[in-house]
């Protein structure tokens, strides 16, 4: 228990560290970043755009430790200022619309990477030599080897443009009204089913390889032969003895993957015009829009933390030796 | 005697590793009757665990059973397939493993891990099997919260407690102890040691007792065999062996221990080093440290030479009276 507080109380301390680089980094550009803002946006902008910039730097008159307090502020009401590219919609608005579809995107291929990964890996390890182990850990290496790029561009070459059995691009086709429905969703797997796939090929590789070799050594443990030797059943001693320990590391990693993939569904997005994070960081660099490239930023960092939190959550629960060392 | 528990046949069993066979096990015989306890001793590496490991089929991936029988029960188990196998293991024939310490599962419960020994070979409503379970670790001298206890919250000598406690769970009629208490404090080791010779005479299971502590083994024992790089040395009952050593390996042994209630050691105070057995020597696989070694030593194996009833010995001269007395 004391543990899981500390453990929050680091994430909170790194989400302040996070909220406070997201406050002074405007500040430290060279010159007067307000003005220089201004300068570029005046013609373009009316009256009302530049205020809420104003408003979203904290850059209102009074001393630095105002300002910081009000930005703080604002943050905590979820008010993260006003987007330039989608002006007048609000930053939270924005991201809130593209966060659903990164989560999804990126949520899925997570969880579908890892445990098709892990699952085969355990596989290739129980069947050792066998044609899982001969054939798959080389397959999606060599795949995982490609640039991911390289992959994806392929795949929507072959299987969406030339077969024309995936659609290129977008969350849902435009002609169907999003809703709770058979079609709505079928729609949306369809579309997901390229971005996800080929994230799960590209990645697959590393969760499969990790636990095949951890599981190896774990099979030659003295308690693996022990529950042989107890005359249990294989399913039971290769999942309850064996997996649940070979896991461990894997559980690990999975919290530092969840940062990376977060990144990593920029590519995605891009290269399928998903509406997501990525694809809205995209529109935000382009478009010089900062308050939406500062919340996106915000956003993924407190995503990942709030993940890698549930992650030692999950860990606390699988491995019983870190609840003692941690009370 | 009564028809054997145990019986194993001219046992060979091989390692296969990437720079040749190592013949771990080379035909060894040994019986063990019903009730008994037979103490197994010999120096590390000489093939103890490899022995207990063949006997219960669960040997490491790189190691072959290459020839020989082992007989339990009447049953030939070297012809049991894994169906049979799993019936058969933990329900008649139970192990302690050398070093219990990594025996445990790390991640789930002491208890968890005696409720799904007792389910894997009985059907058992939940609180029958729960109070068995207490059963056995009152039977060890183990507090009923070790249930619910993980392995990292335990000492070594309880951890061990837990093993046997396994080790009884299905009332089997041989339990395989290897080196039981390596690795604990004497005082542990001897309390273990007494609880599992007063379980033993209650419930009336054989011992097979691997150890390298030749004086802890004939304490304990009733017969004893002495291995020696991978072959049964000497055999004999624990009197036989300890008033006439027969083998020169086991006097050389013996006069390691001045006294039996002294300082227990471990079977290193003879010169020389063990024989590698990726390339034994040739002959007695002794000769090279024996202080009477002949001839016909270096050339030929020595079969097995009944020295007295029930007490045998492989060695060349142990046919006269007695080897060791120059
Ligand atoms: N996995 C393995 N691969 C190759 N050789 C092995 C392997 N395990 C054991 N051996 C060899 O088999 C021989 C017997 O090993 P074993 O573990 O049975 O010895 P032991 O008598 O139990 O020793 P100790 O007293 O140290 O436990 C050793 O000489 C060792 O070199
Ligand atoms: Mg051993």
């Amino acid at each position: 228990m004391l543990y899981l507080l500390k453990r929050l109380g680091f994430y909170l301390i790194a989400a302040f560290a996070a909220l406070t680089l997201n406050f002074f980094l405007p500040r430290l550009m060279p010159g007067d970043p307000a003005t220089a803002l201004f300068a570029r946006f005046r013609g373009r902008l009316g009256p009302e755009a530049l205020e809420a910039l104003r408003e979203t730097f904290g850059l209102t008159e009074g001393p630095l430790i105002t300002q910081y307090f009000t930005y703080l502020a604002h943050v905590f009401r979820g008010d993260l200022g006003i987007s330039i590219a989608y002006f007048p919609a609000p930053v939270s608005e924005v991201i809130g619309n593209g966060l659903v579809w990164t989560v999804f995107i990126a949520g899925s291929s997570l969880v579908l990477s890892f445990a098709l990964g892990t699952l085969l890996g355990i596989a290739a390890a129980w069947w050792r030599r066998g044609w899982i182990d001969t054939w798959l850990p080389a397959t999606f290496t060599l795949l995982g080897a490609f640039p991911y790029f390289w992959l994806a561009m392929v795949a929507l070459y072959l299987l969406g443009f030339t077969l024309g059995w995936f659609p290129l691009g977008h969350a849902y086709g435009d002609d169907i009204s999003p809703g709770w429905n058979a079609t709505f969703i079928g729609d949306l797997f369809r579309h997901a089913a390229l971005p996800i796939g080929t994230v799960v090929l590209g990645t697959m590789g590393g969760w499969l390889l990790s636990m095949r070799n951890t599981m190896i050594g774990v099979l030659g443990s003295d308690f693996v032969n022990l529950a042989r030797a107890k005359g249990l059943s294989p399913a039971r001693v290769v999942l309850r003895y064996a997996a649940r320990n070979a896991l461990l590391p894997s559980v690990t990693g999975f919290g530092m993957a969840l940062g990376f993939v977060l990144g990593g569904s920029l590519l995605t997005e891009v290269v399928f015009s998903y509406p997501g994070q990525g694809y809205l960081f995209v529109q935000a660099v382009r478009n010089q829009d900062y308050p939406l490239m500062q919340g996106v930023f915000l956003v993924i960092t407190l995503a990942v933390l709030a993940a890698n939190w549930c992650v030692d959550l999950l860990y606390l629960w699988l491995d019983p030796r870190t609840r003692d060392t941690a009370s | 005697m009564s028809r054997p528990l145990l019986e194993v046949r001219n046992l060979r069993v091989e390692y296969a590793t990437a720079s040749g066979l190592v013949r771990a096990i080379d035909d060894v015989s040994l019986t063990l009757h019903p009730g008994e306890i037979l103490g197994i001793a010999g120096e590390s590496g000489s093939g103890k665990s490899t022995l207990a490991q063949a006997i219960l089929r669960v040997l490491p991936p790189p190691a072959i059973i290459t020839g020989g029988a082992v007989e339990f029960e009447g049953r030939d188990l070297l012809g049991l397939d894994e169906s049979e196998l799993r019936a058969l293991r933990w329900s008649r024939i139970s192990m302690v493993f050398q070093g219990a310490m990594d025996a445990l599962n790390p991640v789930i419960t002491v208890g968890e891990q005696i409720l799904d020994t007792l389910r894997a070979h009985a059907r058992m409503e939940p609180t029958v099997a729960r109070n068995r379970a207490l059963e056995l670790l009152r039977m060890v001298g183990l507090p009923n919260d070790c249930l619910s206890s993980h392995a990292h919250q335990l000492s070594g000598g309880m951890r061990q407690r837990v093993g046997i406690a396994l080790a009884l769970a299905l009332h089997p009629a041989l339990v395989i102890l290897d080196e039981p208490t390596t690795a604990l404090d004497v005082i542990v080791e001897r309390e273990i040691l007494e609880g599992v010779r007063a379980l033993q005479q209650k419930l009336g299971f054989a011992v097979l007792f691997i150890t390298h502590d030749l004086a802890r083994m004939l304490e304990v024992s009733d017969r004893v065999a002495i291995f020696y790089g991978g072959r049964v040395a000497e055999v004999g009952t624990a009197d036989q062996v300890r008033r006439s050593p027969a083998h020169p390996y086991t006097q050389g042994l013996l006069r390691a221990f001045p006294s039996l209630h002294g300082d227990p050691g471990r079977l290193a105070s003879i010169p020389g080093a063990p024989p590698t057995l990726r390339n034994p020597p040739p002959g007695c696989r002794f000769h090279p440290r024996c202080p009477v070694a002949v001839e016909a030593c270096r050339i030929s194996a020595p079969p097995m030479i009944e020295v007295a009833p029930s007490h045998r010995a492989a060695c060349h001269l142990a046919a006269s009276e007695s080897p060791g007395d120059r």
